[in-house]
């Protein structure tokens, strides 16, 4: 037992931190919500040669090798940085989704997500829009009876659907279903969408705890500074409550997405229940940032021009996505009230009580 | 990182297990804030001592196992699932046993922890005063100097289990003159010493769980400082790192609430609403998340950190959700959550009213919540004071 990230996933997670630092400030997303499909080819070329297009691309394909509990790490990061890219539809979800289906199409597309040639888009029956369907070059979605389909970006009709958040990309998407697109249908389909779907929640649920612990700094940096009263607005009680609040339920986030890292990358058995309750638990963080850094701004933080609201639509754009939290709390309400998860103490990892 | 136990781990748990099984009382105790419920819970404290298990991470000589903190939270796991009795002094072993560990000299861990651990000498605390709450740092109470005694002049209040306590542990001004955190002496006090008087406060529950101890010229040994004179402050922020962080609330507790919880909503179902359903779903989150936090938090200790400011997200975190289980559940219980557990019609259910009075506590004591509030406001955001 020990709850801690070993020092490569650290060291990688800082020097991710330090580029999107540079390359990723709030002007440069800005100007990538202008780019056509919202979404910076040159920015995916450079997180691919920082190796995070590919982090969970096993080596002998391009890829780094490493796992979800590393992806979390990163993904908190980009979150931080409000980054407009399709981080998590291809590198979180997509990419391990191609290497279970395997055979020709992740020969042929793992090589090229590690690489930052390729945007892979995933479709599953939790929204009714894709993310990141505009950018894709290829797109693997679900079809009405429940098989998954691999659809070339020709043969999709995309319809982008304006959102919150310019650096969320969403869209209808339609396509024919034909069996040379079927990869896979029935209990095996149902398994690797249902895998998709964990990955993508757990992804978002990574990319929250950042932009939670963002809020926090953009509004103790402000009240910092700003003055009333004679004094700094952050030394009133009022201030630093709201605050403080906000602290308390980002620390008690983050070890549960952790978990239910692990519990991805180990294939446990309550891998559902883990990442529901990592999905709830960093977007209610991320919510209460959002509400609590606004008022903690003011005026000041009502206004496009300042860049709060970067975080801010971050916050509500990734609890909308892969499963809104109504979905996951009847995941884990069915899994402790209905089938009997085991609970009371010594339950919360395998092999104890 | 590794979230699976080791086989250290199972085979405590097992060893753990097997004695709870074998000797956790098949009838509840009476509450240890009576008389007769005190005796009864000192008595259990002596047989857990006996065994090796009323404090497994002090090191042997001291009475206890020689266990790492991790092995500690497995104990606790198998203690709460045991539904073994509530621990009379934990003032002792979790916050001052932990305080002597650090400050005291060889002569005093020979001489207080064993005791502590058996519970042959119970301990209440003394930190608050009628005119120092929150604002500890106001604390009047003076302990000056003669030859070898200290000699102690004031009032001490809401000194938890001070109504069936033999010693208490707090911070003395040692040098009138002083202000604030600087003049403050860390000593122990027997409660039998003249010119101690001890006045039980009966509480919101009807039980008298704390007291006021006066002292009208008390003289108490120079041998029973802990730490040096002067340096009181920094000895009690050590006990009182420990009662918010740790030691004080193991996740256990609040794992056994939740179950608790979810099986009165089944015994209920047909009476609860979705919301309700929901809401204590999110309680059962709540205690996950702190066991992970913990959990967490242990690895980082074990691995040679240490325990900040953080302790005080971990106050925060589990009194409100304590406060809001018991809430869930006498909601669930509807009429019947008004009833004492003597009530004909209650039950078996009356318990819960008891842990919901007991749990509006939790945000006052040890520091009150709105303390804890600017600590991690100052201290952990940087936030201006």
């Amino acid at each position: 037992m020990d709850f801690r990230h070993q020092d490569d996933p650290l060291l990688f997670q800082e020097t991710v931190c330090d580029f999107l630092a540079k390359e990723c400030t709030p002007e440069a997303v800005r100007a990538t919500w202008q780019a056509p499909a919202g979404r910076s080819p040159e920015l995916w070329k450079k997180l691919a040669e920082v190796g995070v297009t590919g982090l969970l691309v096993p080596e002998a394909q391009g890829g780094m090798g490493f796992d979800e509990t590393t992806l979390v790490l990163l993904l908190e990061e980009a979150g931080r940085a409000a980054l407009p890219a399709p981080l998590i539809a291809t590198a979180a979800v997509a990419a391990p989704l191609l290497g279970e289906i395997g055979g020709a199409l992740a020969e042929e597309w793992l090589p090229r997500i590690a690489a930052g040639e390729a945007v892979v888009a995933v479709g599953h029956p939790v929204s009714p829009f894709v993310e990141d369907a505009e950018s894709a070059d290829l797109l693997l979605l679900p079809s009405d009876d429940g098989a998954l389909h691999a659809v070339a970006r020709d043969e999709a009709r995309i319809t982008p659907q304006p959102a919150n958040d310019p650096g969320r990309r969403i869209a209808s998407v339609a396509f024919d279903a034909r069996p040379a697109t079927r990869v896979a249908e029935g209990a095996r389909a149902r398994t690797l969408l249902e895998a998709a779907l964990d990955r993508g929640a757990l992804g978002s649920a990574a990319s929250a705890l950042g932009v939670c612990d963002r809020l926090i700094a953009e509004a103790v940096a402000y009240t910092s500074e700003r003055k009333q009263f004679g004094k700094p607005v952050g030394s009133f009680q009022a201030v630093k409550h709201m605050l403080a609040n906000v602290k308390v339920k980002l620390e008690y986030a983050r070890p549960v997405v952790w978990r239910a890292a692990w519990s991805v990358a180990h294939g446990s058995p309550n891998r559902a229940t883990h990442v529901s309750m990592a999905k709830l638990a960093a977007s209610e963080a991320a919510a209460l940032g959002a509400k609590n850094a606004l008022q903690a701004h003011g005026a000041i933080g009502y206004t496009w021009e300042q860049d709060l609201h970067l975080w801010m639509r971050r916050a509500w754009s990734l609890e909308q996505a892969w499963g809104r939290s109504p979905f996951h709390l009847g995941r884990v309400r069915r899994a402790v009230l209905e089938d009997g998860l085991p609970i009371g103490p010594g339950t919360t990892f395998l092999g104890g009580a | 990182m590794d979230l699976t136990y080791g086989e250290r781990e199972n085979e405590f748990r097992a060893e753990a297990r097997a004695w709870l099984e074998a000797n956790v009382p098949r009838d509840p105790l009476a509450s240890f804030d009576t008389a007769e419920g005190a005796r009864a819970h000192r008595a259990w404290e002596k047989r857990l001592n006996a065994g090796g298990w009323a404090m497994v991470p002090w090191p042997t000589e001291y009475g206890g196992r020689g266990a790492n903190l991790l092995e500690w939270l497995v104990f606790e796991e198998e203690y709460y699932r045991a539904r073994a009795p509530k621990r009379i002094n934990q003032n002792g072993i979790f916050l001052l046993g932990p305080t002597i560990m650090e400050y005291g000299t060889p002569e005093q861990k020979a001489r207080f922890l064993p005791k502590m651990a058996s519970s042959e000498e119970v301990w209440a605390q003394g930190w608050s005063e009628p005119n120092a709450g929150s604002d500890m740092a106001a604390i009047t109470t003076t302990a000056i100097r003669d030859g070898d005694h200290y000699v102690i002049q004031g009032q001490k209040t809401w000194a938890s289990r001070g109504a069936f306590a033999d010693w208490l542990f707090g911070m003395f001004r040692t040098d009138p003159e002083s202000e604030r955190h600087r003049g403050l002496t860390f000593i122990l006090v027997p409660l039998d010493t003249p010119g101690v008087t001890v006045r039980p406060i009966a509480q919101l529950d009807g039980e008298t769980g704390f007291a006021e101890v006066f002292f009208d010229g008390a003289r108490v040994p120079v041998a029973n400082r802990l730490g040096e004179e002067g340096q009181g402050w920094s000895v009690a922020m050590s006990t009182a790192g420990f009662e918010r962080g740790l030691m004080l609330r193991s996740p256990a507790r609040f794992q056994d609430t939740a179950a608790r919880l979810v099986a009165l909503l089944r015994e209920n179902d047909a009476a609860a609403s979705d919301a309700v359903r929901d809401d204590v779903v999110r309680c059962w989150m709540g205690a996950e998340a702190y066991t992970l936090e913990t959990y967490r938090t242990v690895s980082r200790l074990l691995a040679g950190g240490k325990i900040g400011a953080e302790a005080s997200l971990n106050k925060i975190f589990w009194s409100e959700l304590d406060i809001r289980m018991h809430e869930l559940a006498l909601s669930i219980l509807g009429d019947r959550g008004e009833l004492l557990p003597e009530a004909p019609a209650a039950d078996g259910v009356g318990g819960w009213l008891d842990s919901f009075l007991f749990a509006l506590s939790g945000p006052i004591y040890a520091g009150t919540n709105e303390i804890q509030r600017n600590i991690v406001a100052e201290r952990i955001l940087g936030l201006p004071r």
